[in-house]
Formats: structure tokens, C-alpha cells, sequence
């Protein structure tokens, strides 16, 4: 019971973290009609620089507040400088761009920050382990479990209630549309796109101290969030929600029942959604 | 008609949720007759036509083509049976030369999909059937330009000879002259006529524009918000006062 | 007129290939090694590009297949085994079997979907690759011992010999290339480039666009699991992180140097590849950035690729020609 509610904690912080970075892809992708290979380089991006900032300013939550901001404007230039150049293009020019930024980004964090580990500290309030039953349980996780979910929840009503919220989902549906009724879409493109990168270096703040610091960190998150988008639908709100939970608590259970094969989980995950149901849980052919 | 039609449609009914699109149409298409179905934008004529060409299974009724049923049967599946069909918008190989798109389904249509050793330029034979084809349609000329340099008319006269290429047994055009100027237009209704006639190419084609119709079918079924209205030759559709008011509004003098 | 073109394109791959047969007499050894590589590499490029120029698809997992090819070569080498025809053998039909079971999968999407999967399927092929220790050795990779030698009209050569090892890998990669010419000048190859310009219109016309689509994957796994084969051999040594996708990006940013719409581009393109990392390595330790910084101004300005674009600037010039 106690070892299932471990699990269960560990599949859920893991999976409210994917959801984020899921969240900021898909939103990214129906927009701009961009996948952006770099997103999980802005990931790795926001755990570094709130590590940094908290050097500067010694608080977690100034880390975690001013870090994700700095990378978001890093987003607006690279909208601005790159990405406008590609809008229309075929998909393959622009996925070799963003692949070009994380190229950039990835080695960029190597030789500031270099090679080795880090370690980001919760902040007090935080740290330490609550009990439960026999076993201890960091209470970090713990404050992933639910912020996941209220960050979720807040987006959820930015995207269903606020002016901007309603149109983006506009602009998503039908770009010319939206031009035709005077939205300034450039505009709109690079808000997206920084409320994209903005939200995973959020997540990749987020999990600085739930995990150490290591220029590979953004590699792991991008793939299973690939693999969360595939199985959910690209551009699919609930898709995201239930492909990133899935694919958490599959992982967390998996290493009960596989041991070391769990790795191969979302693999397994990905093969499984595209036999049966290859356009994704809620997805339609088209 | 005592001849066995080649289409054959039983009680044909398709609807989205409750919104019944089309409902209760029975029509049959004769070998060598070309056969239209009118009706004004809205009338259902898109919804049948996808209906009978294998892009969705249609709630009610039944097709027949070639004496087998095929309801609901994918639209690839359909293709070597002999039914192909065009599209409203140009659908071609843009980037291919005029030549290569023809040779793509002749490739398909001698099973040669998969040979991935021999030379293709040496398939002789197919170049001589490819040639043959855009002389019917008139852009032999035309042959080794890319597709996508050519004029509008002539982009659809591709995409005819594409279907062609399979040596169909039917086929199903979706508004032929769509976007045409009147050139083009008389140049595809002669097309149409001259294929009929000469190669005996049976066709069935939704068109909204009267003239068209009434210039190469000489068979007319009428659609009007979702079932047959009248069936007949022109001057049977011409006379129906039903078809006037539904349809012509009372205003066909020409 | 169609027939002198074609007579002047297969003098000039003649002439480039007997320029390539004499490198090793002219160059240093070093050079030599180079070569070699970006042949391989190359034949990995070429084999990404039959699936991205031609058909259409971009895979992000290629690495994948190039990696399994390695350790099957490694694999039947250190068993026991000392034949080298029947380890490349083993390269490329382990290739060619591991992209028809992820093929099956992948085909089923296409576009961006297609590189996402790709991708993540590829990575899983590395996993599988750095923690299956008792097989694969783990990061550690697998060496080889021993490299049979070539025989050829009773004597013996070794591999160990830059030279040897060159003009093995050219003339491989030679009938490697030669096949996949055949294959994209069949009516096969009408069909994958049928793929790319309106997979829907082949549908249409009888087409089964997957059953196309899964050929083509696994032709392509298969000369990739053999470049992978003949990469093991020249390192004497099979590694997890040819598997990465870091890796992967490699073929796609070659063939992207050279041009996807060309035959040889992907070829030219590793040898771009490999001329930038000696001069940029020669430099600075970093040059995976510098790779980044020079690729955005060629996806955003040679959408053809460089060689591409000169032969678009060529053809544009003897055109205004008197």
C-alpha cells in the first residue's frame, strides 16, 4: 500500500512535469504550425538559470520567477530573428532550424555551466521528508503533484476565458481567419512562442531540484514528451493532460513490475497508441 | 436501359448526427452513357458523390458497381475494380513532369509498384501507353514539362488523363469544369463527349452548372436539398415544372 | 539530346570515382581515414535521403538502424565468426529487419509525426544499446579483437592498413550506391517520389501508400545497418553513441549541406560535413555550436542545400547564355 502510493506520487510528479513541457509544444505547434526540436533545450535552459539567479539573488523562488522570464525574452528573439524566416516553408526546414537552436543551446549551457552535475536546493519551506506510514517521501515531490495541476488549471481558464486566451485558440483554428478579423498574428506568434518556451523553462525550473542538473536533462524530457503529443494528438489540450499522466505512472509502475526494463515503457506506450489507435487517444484521421 | 448497369444505387442515405444530408436515392448509371447528377451548392451532391466513392461508408442503402457490392469499400480498393474518381481541386504530381504523372498509374496499373530493380525509362511499353493517353486528352506536346507549370485547364486535363491511365471501367468526375474559364470549359466538354464517344469511357459527373450538363449527359438526375427530384433525358428535365420551380426558379431559357 | 546528358552524367560519376580510386596514393594517411569516413557517412546520408528527398519523410532515427548494423557486424566478429562478407551480410540484413519491425509502426504517420517517432524509436534502439551490458558491453562499447583480412586472388590484406580499409569501404559503398541509383530510377522510385509530391492522389490511384512507405524504410534501414557494419569495422569498435540521436542529426544536417534534391547531395554534403569539423576542430573544442550557428543561415537562405543552390545557379546561367 505504501510502496503503491509512492509510486503513485512518483508517476504523478513526473507526469505534471511532462504535462508542462507537453503543453508548451503542442500550443507552440498549433499556432505556429512549428515543432520545435528545442524546446526541451529551453527546458534545461530554465533549471540552469533559476540555479544562476538564486547565486545572485539567494531564493528559489526568485530562481524560479526570473529564470523561465529571461529564457521566454530569448524566445521572443528567436521568433523574431529565425523562426519568421521559415513560416511557410516546408516542416522540414523548420524542424532542422529549431534543430539548429538546440544544437546552439545544448552546447551553449556546456561551456558556460560546464559537463558535470548540479545541484539546485529546495527552497526551506520545501525540503525535507514528510513519513508515510513506515517509508519517507521528499515533500518537494509532493508540491510537483499539485503545482503541475493548478499550472494546468490556470492556462486551462487563460485559454477558455481571458481576450488573448480565446484568441490564440482562434488563431490556432484558422490562421487566415484571424487576420481577416484584424488579430495582429505576428504578434501573436511571438507571445505564443514565448509563452511556449516560457513554460518549459518553467517546468525545467520547476525540476531543478527534483533532479540534478546535467546538459543532457532536456534530451529525456523531449522525447517522452514527443511521445506524450504522438499518443495524446498534437495541439490536443486534454490530449497532453492524459498522454503526460500515462506515460508518468506507467514509468513509476513500470520499475515495480519491470525492474530494469522499464526504461523501454515509453517505448512500449508509443508502439501500443500507434497499433491501435494510431492518430493519438482523441485524435481523427484526416 | 436493358442493358445491366454498371452503378447501381439502392436507397442511398448518409447522415452527420441527426442532420440527415441525403436521403432515399436510387439511381443506376448504363455502360457507355454519360450520366450527371445536378443540384444547386448544398443540394447533397458532394455528400453522394463521397458516399459512392469509397471515402466514407454511407449510413443507409446500398452501391453496386460491376454487379458486386461496394458499400463502404476505401476508394484504393475500388481502383483496380475500375471505378476512379477526380477531384474539384486540381489534385496532381506538382513537382513530376507531365509524362512522369501519367506513368504513375500505369506503373499501379501493371503491378509494377514494387519493382524496384529495373530501369524505368526502359518499360518502353509504358511510355508508348503514357503517349497514348495524353494524345486522347490533347497534351502530348506538353509532355516532359513539369506539372505544375502548366495552365489551369491543362493541369485538370492531366489529372484526367491520370484517372484514364487506369483504364477505368467508370469514372467519377466532381465538377470538371470547376474554376474554368469558357475556353477551358468547351475544351473539357469536348473532351468529355469525344471520350465517351470514341473510347466508350462511361462517366458520371455531379456538376452544378446546367450548361455543362446539359451539353454532355444524356442522362440527368436532378438533387434538391437531399433527394432525387426528377430523372430523365434534357428535355424531360427541361419540361419538369418541379425541377423549374425547385431548381431553374422558373428562369431556365436557355 | 536526352541521351548525351545522360552520357556526360555517367562519364562525370566515372571520372569522380577514378579520382576517388587514386586518394590513397596521393594523400597522407590522415586524409586517407577522413575519406573513408565521409564515404561511410555518406552512404548513411544517402540512405536518409531516400526516404526524406524522395519520399518525403523525414526519419530523426537513422542512427538507429546504423547502429544496429554496427553491432551485428561486432556482434558476429567477436562470436567466433571471421568471415567479412558474411559480417557486413549481417549488418544489413540486421538493419533491414530492424526497420520493418519499427517501420510497421512509423509509416503509420507521416511528417512531423514521422520525425517524432522516428526519433523516439531511434532512442530506443540507443537504450536498448547502453544497458543491455551483458550484449552490447554497455557504454563501453564493443571492440574487435580480431578483423579478418581480405582476401582477394589468393592474398591476404589487412584491414589494418589505412589504405586496405579505404578502398574496401569505396568499393562497398560504391555497390551500395549503384544499387541505390537502380532503385531510385525504378518504378519504385516513380512511387516514393509519387509519395512526397500528393500521397493522397496515389491513394486514389490504387497505391497502398504504407505498404510503399515500409519499403522504402527498410532499404533504408538496411544500407544504413550496413554503413553502420562498415563503421564498426574501420573503428574496430561498436559504441551506444552512434545510436543517439545526436547521431541521427548527423545524415539529416549532411544531406541538408548538400541538398535533398540531388542524388549525390547527401554525399557531398558529409564531405562538407567532415572539411567544416577538421577546420572548426582545429580551433575550438566546441563544435557542435558552431555547427548550429553555421546551419541556421543555410536552412534559412539554401533551401536546395549548397550544392543545390550552386547547380540552381548554374543551370540559371547557362540559361541566359546567347
Amino acid at each position: 500500500m505504501e510502496s503503491f502510493l509512492i509510486n503513485l506520487l512518483n508517476g504523478l510528479s513526473w507526469g505534471m512535469l511532462l504535462f508542462l513541457i507537453s503543453l508548451g509544444l503542442t500550443t507552440v505547434f498549433g499556432v505556429l504550425g512549428i515543432l520545435n526540436f528545442a524546446h526541451g533545450s529551453f527546458f534545461m535552459l530554465g533549471a540552469y538559470l533559476c540555479m544562476q539567479i538564486m547565486h545572485i539573488m539567494p531564493s528559489f523562488w526568485s530562481g524560479i520567477l526570473v529564470g523561465p522570464l529571461v529564457v521566454a525574452l530569448l524566445g521572443v528573439l528567436i521568433e523574431r530573428v529565425l523562426l519568421r524566416k521559415v513560416y511557410g516553408r516546408d516542416i522540414s526546414f523548420q524542424l532542422l532550424l529549431t534543430f539548429a537552436i538546440l544544437l546552439v543551446l545544448d552546447d551553449a549551457v556546456r561551456i558556460i555551466w560546464g559537463p558535470g552535475y548540479h545541484v539546485v536546493e529546495p527552497p526551506a519551506i520545501l525540503s525535507g521528508v514528510f513519513t508515510l506510514g513506515t517509508r519517507t517521501y521528499p515533500v518537494y515531490r509532493l508540491f510537483l503533484v499539485i503545482a503541475g495541476p493548478l499550472v494546468g488549471l490556470a492556462l486551462w481558464l487563460f485559454f477558455q476565458f481571458s481576450r488573448w486566451g480565446r484568441i490564440i485558440r482562434a488563431a490556432a483554428m484558422d490562421r487566415e481567419m484571424a487576420e481577416g478579423v484584424g488579430i495582429r498574428v505576428p504578434m501573436l506568434f511571438t507571445v505564443v512562442f514565448a509563452l511556449g518556451t516560457w513554460l518549459a523553462a518553467f517546468g525545467g525550473a520547476l525540476a531543478a531540484p527534483h533532479q540534478s542538473l546535467a546538459p543532457s536533462m532536456g534530451e529525456r524530457i523531449i522525447i517522452e514528451s514527443f511521445i506524450v503529443v504522438v499518443c495524446g494528438g498534437m495541439g490536443s489540450f486534454p490530449g497532453a493532460f492524459a498522454g503526460a499522466l500515462i506515460l508518468g505512472l506507467f514509468e513509476s509502475f513500470g520499475t515495480v513490475f519491470l525492474g530494469s526494463a522499464q526504461m523501454a515503457v515509453p517505448y512500449i506506450l508509443l508502439a501500443a497508441v500507434l497499433l491501435v489507435r494510431p492518430y493519438g487517444f482523441f485524435g481523427r484521421e484526416v | 436501359m436493358s442493358e445491366t448497369p454498371i452503378l447501381q444505387i439502392e436507397n442511398l442515405g448518409h447522415s452527420y448526427g441527426r442532420y440527415l444530408v441525403i436521403r432515399d436515392i436510387s439511381l443506376a448509371v448504363a455502360p457507355g452513357e454519360l450520366t450527371a447528377l445536378i443540384g444547386p451548392n448544398g443540394a447533397g451532391k458532394t455528400t453522394f458523390y463521397n458516399a459512392v466513392s469509397g471515402h466514407f461508408r454511407p449510413t443507409r442503402g446500398r452501391v453496386h458497381f460491376n454487379g458486386r457490392d461496394i458499400t463502404g469499400v476505401p476508394a484504393h480498393k475500388l481502383v483496380p475494380m475500375g471505378l476512379l474518381r477526380s477531384f474539384q481541386i486540381t489534385n496532381i504530381f506538382p513537382n513530376l513532369t507531365v509524362m512522369e504523372n501519367i506513368l504513375v498509374p500505369l506503373v499501379l496499373h501493371h503491378r509494377k509498384g514494387f519493382a524496384f530493380l529495373p530501369s524505368l525509362r526502359r518499360k518502353k511499353k509504358l511510355y508508348r501507353e503514357a503517349e497514348e493517353v495524353l494524345d486522347k486528352v490533347g497534351i502530348l506536346s506538353s509532355a516532359y514539362r513539369l506539372a505544375n507549370e502548366l495552365p489551369y485547364g491543362d493541369k485538370r486535363l492531366v489529372e484526367m488523363a491520370i484517372v484514364l491511365a487506369r483504364n477505368p471501367k467508370l469514372v467519377m468526375l466532381d465538377e470538371p469544369t470547376a474554376g474554368m474559364n469558357p475556353e477551358e470549359t468547351e475544351r473539357m466538354i469536348h473532351l468529355i463527349k469525344e471520350l465517351a464517344t470514341r473510347f466508350g469511357t462511361t462517366f458520371f459527373l455531379t456538376e452544378h452548372d446546367m450548361k455543362v450538363v446539359f451539353s454532355v449527359a444524356s442522362m440527368i438526375y436532378v438533387l434538391h436539398q437531399g433527394v432525387l427530384l426528377a430523372q430523365g433525358d434534357k428535355e424531360a428535365i427541361r419540361a419538369n415544372t418541379a425541377v423549374r420551380e425547385a431548381y431553374l426558379g422558373g428562369s431556365a431559357r436557355d | 539530346m536526352a541521351d548525351t546528358k545522360r552520357m556526360q552524367t555517367v562519364a562525370g560519376i566515372i571520372l569522380v570515382f577514378i579520382l576517388f580510386l587514386t586518394g590513397p596514393f596521393i594523400l597522407p594517411v590522415y586524409w586517407t581515414m577522413i575519406l573513408t569516413e565521409i564515404l561511410i557517412m555518406g552512404l548513411l546520408a544517402m540512405s536518409f535521403n531516400l526516404l526524406f528527398g524522395y519520399t518525403g519523410l523525414l526519419s530523426f532515427g537513422q542512427a538507429g538502424f546504423f547502429g544496429v548494423g554496427a553491432y551485428a557486424t561486432a556482434l558476429f566478429l567477436s562470436k567466433g565468426g571471421n568471415s567479412l562478407f558474411v559480417s557486413l551480410v549481417a549488418a544489413l540484413g540486421a538493419g533491414a529487419v530492424a526497420a520493418l519491425v519499427i517501420g510497421f509502426l512509423c509509416v503509420r504517420r507521416d511528417e512531423i509525426y514521422f520525425a517524432m517517432i522516428t526519433l523516439g524509436f531511434g532512442m530506443m534502439l540507443y537504450t536498448v544499446a547502453h544497458n543491455w551490458l551483458s550484449l552490447t558491453g554497455g557504454s563501453d562499447g564493443l571492440p574487435l579483437l580480431n578483423v579478418p583480412a581480405l582476401n582477394l586472388l589468393g592474398r591476404e590484406f589487412s584491414l589494418f592498413d589505412p589504405n586496405v580499409m579505404y578502398l574496401f569501404v569505396l568499393t562497398v559503398t560504391a555497390l551500395c550506391i549503384f544499387f541505390l541509383w537502380r532503385v531510385v530510377r525504378s518504378p519504385f522510385g516513380l512511387m516514393l517520389t509519387a509519395i512526397r509530391e500528393n500521397k493522397q492522389r496515389l491513394a486514389f490511384v490504387g497505391a497502398g501508400v504504407q505498404h510503399l512507405r515500409l519499403a522504402a524504410f527498410v532499404i533504408a534501414g538496411a544500407l544504413a545497418g550496413m554503413a553502420g557494419g562498415l563503421f564498426c569495422l574501420f573503428n574496430a569498435m561498436a559504441t551506444p553513441d552512434i545510436l543517439h540521436w545526436g547521431f541521427s542529426s548527423r545524415p539529416v544536417l549532411m544531406t541538408v549541406l548538400g541538398g535533398s534534391g540531388i542524388f549525390f547531395g547527401p554525399l557531398f554534403g558529409a564531405a562538407i560535413f567532415f572539411g567544416l569539423e577538421q577546420l572548426i576542430t582545429s580551433m575550438t573544442e566546441n563544435w557542435m555550436i558552431f555547427l548550429g550557428i553555421i546551419l541556421v543561415p543555410v536552412v534559412i537562405f539554401f533551401p536546395h542545400g549548397i550544392l543545390g543552390t550552386l547547380m540552381d545557379w548554374m543551370r540559371t546561367r547557362t540559361k541566359r547564355a546567347p
